[in-house]
């Protein structure tokens, strides 16, 4: 014992913290979490079939085609929460299914890894049922004959939990040969990854699945029509997933107005604030909540600080300044603002942090994990990195800032493989537009004579 | 088959313990082609020599029938699988935005003190080895470490000394 307090390793052990009661959280206000304990604990099967748990499963699968879960869902305008945003229902249409067609895959991604984003963590530790559901409902419409869980390998908790409730499901029937008497059979296996970022992205995510190094692949063709082993494989986020169930149970329009005039986006979203916010954690939200509401629930910013700039929805979404806080939350208001919604998570900056500074963390993890396959992201997001560390010490060159933002315009949507690069292009570009005068700060000097290696690369 | 390629196959008398081999072979009914059970098959045996040797990487491959480069391409992509001896216990400290906003840099720079190793190294007494991790999904109780299989959130540096003590 040092100067630790008694109990140090129970007070610090981390725990999901969603900050809504169970008094709080209703069937039809909050489709995401109203079965959630206060207590934390896995709501299993006994309790998540105590409150309506898998009943859409027996009626979607006896009584609605795939075609009609589809078209429930494009209706209901569920957009993809991982943070691209694409309409979940658009996506699920454009599988190969049918006469011909070879039964493929539906793969959860659950490699939550994107810097500030806390949230299908929550759902997977706590309520690993209503992913199973979802699951269950996106295979019947995609035609999938066997669902991966593709996990990061650090989620050590939500991996003991999504098993558990697999073994659960099997043994109900909810998951093996002809599923609640409908003659569709599907079953889901947990696969835990071994880290790096990339695996989030789509076709990396397949590749890893393969058993192979996780560098994207080109699209087209698009996963839905030739993914993992070349079967028609659809790719959809844990939070994604877990709004399927109540749609169709509740119906699109009721979905829809959840949000109501709020945002065209329909449902709810697990919103959450990290940082130096008084009080951090998760709240189940309508879409289109502003930031301004979200930071009041945390309690604004600690000691009283002042904010200074938000990434809306993780490290590759662009900073957002305090008087885009009254901006609706959802994916078309926060992109017309130059940023993205992202996973809707913020992560806020108080006043005395340094912009700089944050950009370089954010830039040393973009270029570590890169896949290495193309070259401008190989090489531009090293080069970044190089740039904001002699900034941030005050040794930067005249030029640095002109080279810094041509990075960030050469490493842009449509300039490299994937969307590695312009996930780390976003943040630095708005970093340069709205806090330049932090960036020029750091110019200490002249520019060198060309050759001599003014500041040491180090290890990126 | 020459020499040389005899020479890289060679698995130096290492042989995969048979529950290992069963484990991987369960695996291979998880999917369409025997590659996509390499990754697992590294974690069994990383499980059970803590880090996967050299010589483990031809005895996999020809476990899984496929060939040794494909192995050796996977295991020296994925951050969690290590090639090199660890200590007893790992730690995984979140180098992320959140936890960089969260003072992640105090809490790094007082594990160094703390153990006297950098990252990438592993204490004298072999019992922790320090890494860097991608956001570990705790933001909101940044900074945030693992040790083994425990996450922690916020650590604050005082914490440390009680907390490694769990570790022995």
């Amino acid at each position: 014992m040092t100067d630790g307090t008694p109990g140090t390793v129970n007070r610090v052990r981390y725990r999901s913290r969603l900050h809504q009661t169970e008094s709080e959280r209703k069937a039809e206000t909050h489709p995401l979490t109203w079965r959630l304990k206060d207590t934390g604990e896995r709501v299993d099967l006994a309790d998540y079939e105590a409150k309506n748990g898998y009943t859409v499963v027996k009626t979607a699968l006896n009584g609605q085609s795939p075609d009609d879960v589809i078209e429930s869902l494009k209706t209901a305008n569920l957009r993809g929460r991982g943070g691209a945003g694409f309409s979940a229902g658009l996506k699920w249409s454009l599988t190969l299914r049918g006469e011909g067609y070879p039964r493929g895959y539906l793969v959860c991604n659950a490699d939550e890894m994107e810097p500030g984003t806390f949230k299908d963590r929550l759902l997977m530790e706590q309520q690993p049922h209503l992913l199973i559901e979802g699951m269950i409902l996106g295979a019947y419409a995609n035609n999938s004959k066997l669902g991966y869980i593709f996990l990061r390998g650090e989620y050590i908790e939500a991996a003991q939990s999504i098993q558990q409730a697999l073994e659960e499901a099997r043994q109900a029937g909810w998951l093996g040969d002809n599923i609640a008497g409908s003659g569709f059979d599907f079953d889901i296996v947990l696969h835990t990854g071994a880290g790096r970022y990339i695996c989030g992205e789509e076709t990396a995510l397949i590749n890893s699945l393969e058993g192979k190094r996780a560098n994207p692949r080109a699209k087209p063709p698009f996963p839905g029509q030739s993914g993992a082993w070349g079967k028609p494989t659809v790719v959809n986020n844990v939070e994604t997933l877990c709004n399927v169930p109540a749609i169709l149970e509740h119906g699109a329009d009721w979905y829809l107005n959840l949000s109501g005039d709020r945002s065209s986006d329909g449902g709810t979203k697990l919103f959450g604030v990290s940082g130096r916010a008084e009080k951090n954690g998760l709240w189940e939200l309508p879409m289109g909540t502003t930031g301004a509401e979200i930071l009041d629930r945390a309690g604004g910013i600690r000691n009283g600080a002042k904010l200074k700039a938000w990434l809306p929805g993780g490290g590759s979404t662009g900073l957002l300044l305090p008087e885009h806080l009254d901006l609706p939350l959802d994916f078309d208001s926060i992109g017309n603002a130059g940023s993205r919604l992202g996973t809707g998570l913020l992560t806020v900056v108080t006043e005395e942090q340094s912009i700089v500074g944050l950009l370089r963390n954010l830039e040393e993890f973009f270029a570590r994990e890169s896949c290495g396959w193309c070259t401008p992201c190989r090489d531009g997001l090293p080069w970044s990195v190089k740039l904001l560390r002699a900034l941030e010490k005050g040794e930067g060159e005249e030029g640095d800032i002109e080279i810094l933002e041509m990075l960030a315009r050469d490493l842009g949507p449509g300039k490299t493989f994937c969307a590695h690069a312009p996930g780390a292009a976003m943040p630095l570009e708005s970093a340069l537009t709205f806090f330049r005068e932090e960036f020029e700060a750091g110019v200490g000097r002249k520019k060198g004579p060309a050759g001599v290696e003014t500041v040491p690369l180090g290890e990126v | 088959m020459s020499e040389q390629a005899d020479k890289t196959l060679a698995t130096d008398g290492f042989e995969l313990h048979p529950d290992d081999r069963a484990a991987i072979q369960a695996e291979l009914g998880h999917f369409e082609q025997p590659q996509a059970a390499c990754i697992e098959a590294l974690k069994i045996v990383q499980r059970r020599h803590g880090w996967v040797p050299d010589a483990a990487i031809p005895a996999i491959a020809r476990e899984l029938g496929v060939g040794p480069a494909a192995v050796e391409g996977v295991a020296t992509f994925y951050s969690l699988i290590f090639r090199q001896p660890v200590g007893r216990h790992v730690i995984l400290v979140c180098d992320s935005s959140s936890c960089y906003l969260t003072d992640y840099e105090m809490l790094r720079d007082a594990l160094f003190d703390h153990l006297g190793i950098q990252y990438g190294q592993t204490t004298p007494d072999n019992r922790f080895t320090l890494l860097p991790v991608c956001c570990l999904g705790a933001c909101d109780s940044g900074p945030a470490m693992m040790i083994d299989d425990d996450t922690y959130g916020p650590v604050a540096p005082k914490d440390l000394a009680e907390l490694l003590e769990g570790y022995s």
